[in-house]
């Protein structure tokens, strides 16, 4: 959900959209329009038969506007009545106390009569810095606050939960959530063997949804996973792996790619775009993951081109045919059983994202939904 | 004056020690950028004390052990590293996060210290004054706003990353988010017992200090009336490195070793 409206010149010239790009930068009366229209937009995927409906979070950026997934959510959970809504996810260790989380989470499941996916993330490396949670106890947070959802969810109140961040005498959640035991957990993830290990552990099972990212590295990480669950003694089902990446479908190869080009230009690389000390703090990764960065940083720090980033499977773009073929092809390596579709990304306009979403809906949905069980739009 | 090396082990944690000169003892408590080396401002005070230069738990050459989660813990160690070397009336001086240390280990016992002197020290917050950002500052950035002089800042930058130093910055760095990321450098409960620390304090500033801008001086000696403030014009936020010859007469002459 970007700030569209961004001067892009600014933001450029700014070096990043993230942290501390003024807020000046930001236009209340666009701001509204865009909300509007984008809200629109999510309905309308229910129309045209996706799954479900995906909304995530990021704070203080022109990236996204959507510092509560909750709110989107919640607008949505009342104006739909079929899709699922996924919450792609809850940044937990950014949260105050995660038992806000579970009752929102739980709200929202009551009252969409159970279509609530769950999906917990840890929050990118930029919002450590914005909100000042230290960053070198993210994962120890993460894990405790889930533990804390998750029993809050399914354990009979009051009890009482006693961790190292969190302490609380009576945990006795109103409401309890619709779907038993709990509404599905998924784990957005841009790529780290512990956040496998631990979504892949038998006990939880959780969806692995591997976010933009070149196809190749969604295929390891895929696979990374698959061979997680065998190590643990048990067969990853396909609904456990999902893709997040950015679509657009025209009518041919070279209309698709003219269309997309400056709007996914813009995504990739101004509304992406930070330092490497704003996107990886202290802790936030493990150390060697930090130095692997550093070294691939020309790759991930400096600019792509569109036809650059069809090559690498970081966006499928061009004829319904070629979508089609693309991703089947790709689906033959990853087996991914979720599809999660931006169909709109960057400066993308209105009639364009509504095309595309119509023609994907049409002539490409159909064949990935005989490849994978599911199929949902962001 | 030739330093000794060697590693101590205090409450289950191995840390490495430099030790050289002769004189009453004298504690140097590192910032954020560790203590690999011995420097000149070292080689100087050893003509006069007992010079100890640890590297942090979690910090170069030493572990990092699992029990350290904030500040407070790092004051106990230190405190149990008096004992264990039977270390009294020591001189402590601190840099920046070493400052906030040496306040931390004072407000909690300073019976085996006889100074302390603070150069540039963390620890506090001041209204209406930002410190610099260290964490989101690139390297060269960060050591340019280090210096005064930029052909020390020039110089640093120019030094080869080897990969083993590069293992030593990352751990560093990820220490010191650890203790002081938030709140930013700084223990809010710290101000309200500074009456607590019972021995004479100099405290030294850079002039034109990027890190802790100089107004943080002002403050201290509000919340310190007793401690004297020493600002050194053309001077960034370390002393001990840009001036060493003038940082070291002012420890020698106010610890009465002059």
């Amino acid at each position: 959900m970007p700030y569209a409206d961004l001067d892009l010149k600014a933001g450029r010239e700014h070096g990043t959209v993230w942290v501390n790009l003024p807020n000046s930068n930001f236009d209340p009366v666009k701001g509204h329009r865009l909300y509007n229209r984008y809200l629109d937009e999510l309905e309308h995927g229910e129309e045209l038969g996706f799954d479900a409906i995906a909304v995530n979070e990021h704070h203080q950026t022109a990236y996204g506007l959507m510092p509560s997934p909750i709110v989107t959510a919640s607008a949505l959970a009342r104006r739909t009545s079929r899709a699922k809504i996924a919450i792609l996810g809850s940044a937990l260790p950014l949260r105050e106390h995660p038992l806000m989380v579970a009752e929102e989470h739980a709200m929202i499941d009551v009252i969409s009569g159970g279509r609530l996916i769950s999906g917990f993330v840890r929050g990118i490396g930029a919002e450590y810095h914005t909100f000042g949670v230290n960053p070198t106890f993210s994962h120890d947070r993460f894990h405790e606050a889930h533990d804390l959802i998750v029993r809050a969810w399914t354990e009979p109140g009051p009890f009482a939960f006693q961790g190292r961040h969190y302490n609380v005498q009576y945990v006795n959640l109103w409401p309890r959530p619709y779907q038993k035991p709990h509404p599905p957990i998924w784990i957005p993830s841009q790529g780290s063997k512990e956040t496998i290990d631990w979504a892949a552990h038998p006990d939880r099972r959780y969806t692995y949804l591997q976010t933009f990212s070149p196809a190749s590295v969604v295929q390891r990480y895929l696979k990374m996973y698959r061979d997680t669950c065998e190590g643990f003694g048990y067969e990853a089902e396909d609904s456990q792996l999902g893709w997040a990446v950015p679509v657009y479908v025209a009518a041919s190869d070279e209309a698709a790619q003219a269309e997309a080009k400056p709007h996914f230009e813009a995504f990739r690389n101004v509304f992406l775009k930070m330092p490497v000390e704003m996107l990886l703090p202290p802790g936030y990764t493990s150390r060697e993951s930090l130095k692997n960065v550093m070294k691939a940083k020309a790759a991930i720090f400096g600019d792509i081109t569109l036809e650059k980033s069809i090559e690498l499977g970081l966006i499928i773009c061009g004829s319904p045919a070629t979508a089609r073929q693309a991703l089947a092809s790709y689906w033959k390596d990853m087996r991914f059983g979720n599809l999660l579709v931006l169909c709109q990304f960057g400066t993308l306009p209105a009639d364009l994202t509504h095309r595309n979403m119509e023609l994907f809906a049409r002539e490409v949905m159909p064949a990935v939904k005989q490849l994978t069980s599911k199929a949902v739009p962001a | 004056m030739a330093f000794s090396q060697r590693f101590i082990e205090v409450d289950g944690c191995r840390i490495n020690l430099r030790r050289g000169g002769s004189g009453e003892p004298l504690l140097y408590l590192h910032g954020a950028n560790g203590a690999p080396a011995v420097l000149p401002f070292m080689e100087k005070l050893a003509q006069r004390f007992d010079v100890l230069v640890p590297e942090h738990p979690g910090f170069g050459a030493s572990d990092e052990p699992e029990w350290l989660e904030n500040m407070h813990d790092l004051a106990y160690f230190y405190l149990d590293v008096l004992k264990s070397l039977e270390l009294r009336g020591v001189h402590l001086v601190g840099s920046s996060l070493g400052g906030w240390l040496a306040l931390e280990m004072a407000v909690r016992d300073a019976s085996r210290l006889k100074s302390l002197v603070l150069v540039g020290p963390a620890g506090i917050s001041v209204p209406g004054v930002s410190p610099g950002d260290v964490f989101l500052w690139s390297p060269d950035e960060l050591a340019r706003n280090l210096f005064f002089d930029p052909a020390l800042a020039e110089k640093m930058i120019a030094q080869p990353m080897t990969p083993e130093l590069l293992d030593v910055s990352l751990k560093n760095r990820h220490t010191v988010a650890r203790l002081g990321w938030e709140p930013r450098m700084h223990d809010p409960f710290l101000r309200k017992w500074l009456h607590r620390v019972s021995v004479p304090v100099k405290i030294v500033w850079g002039e034109a200090d990027k890190i802790l801008p100089v107004a943080y001086a002002g403050e201290f000696k509000r919340l310190m009336p007793g401690a004297e403030i020493e600002i050194i014009p053309r001077c960034g936020h370390l002393p001990q490195t840009e001036r060493p010859e003038e940082f070291c007469d002012i420890v020698t002459r106010f610890t009465g070793m002059g």
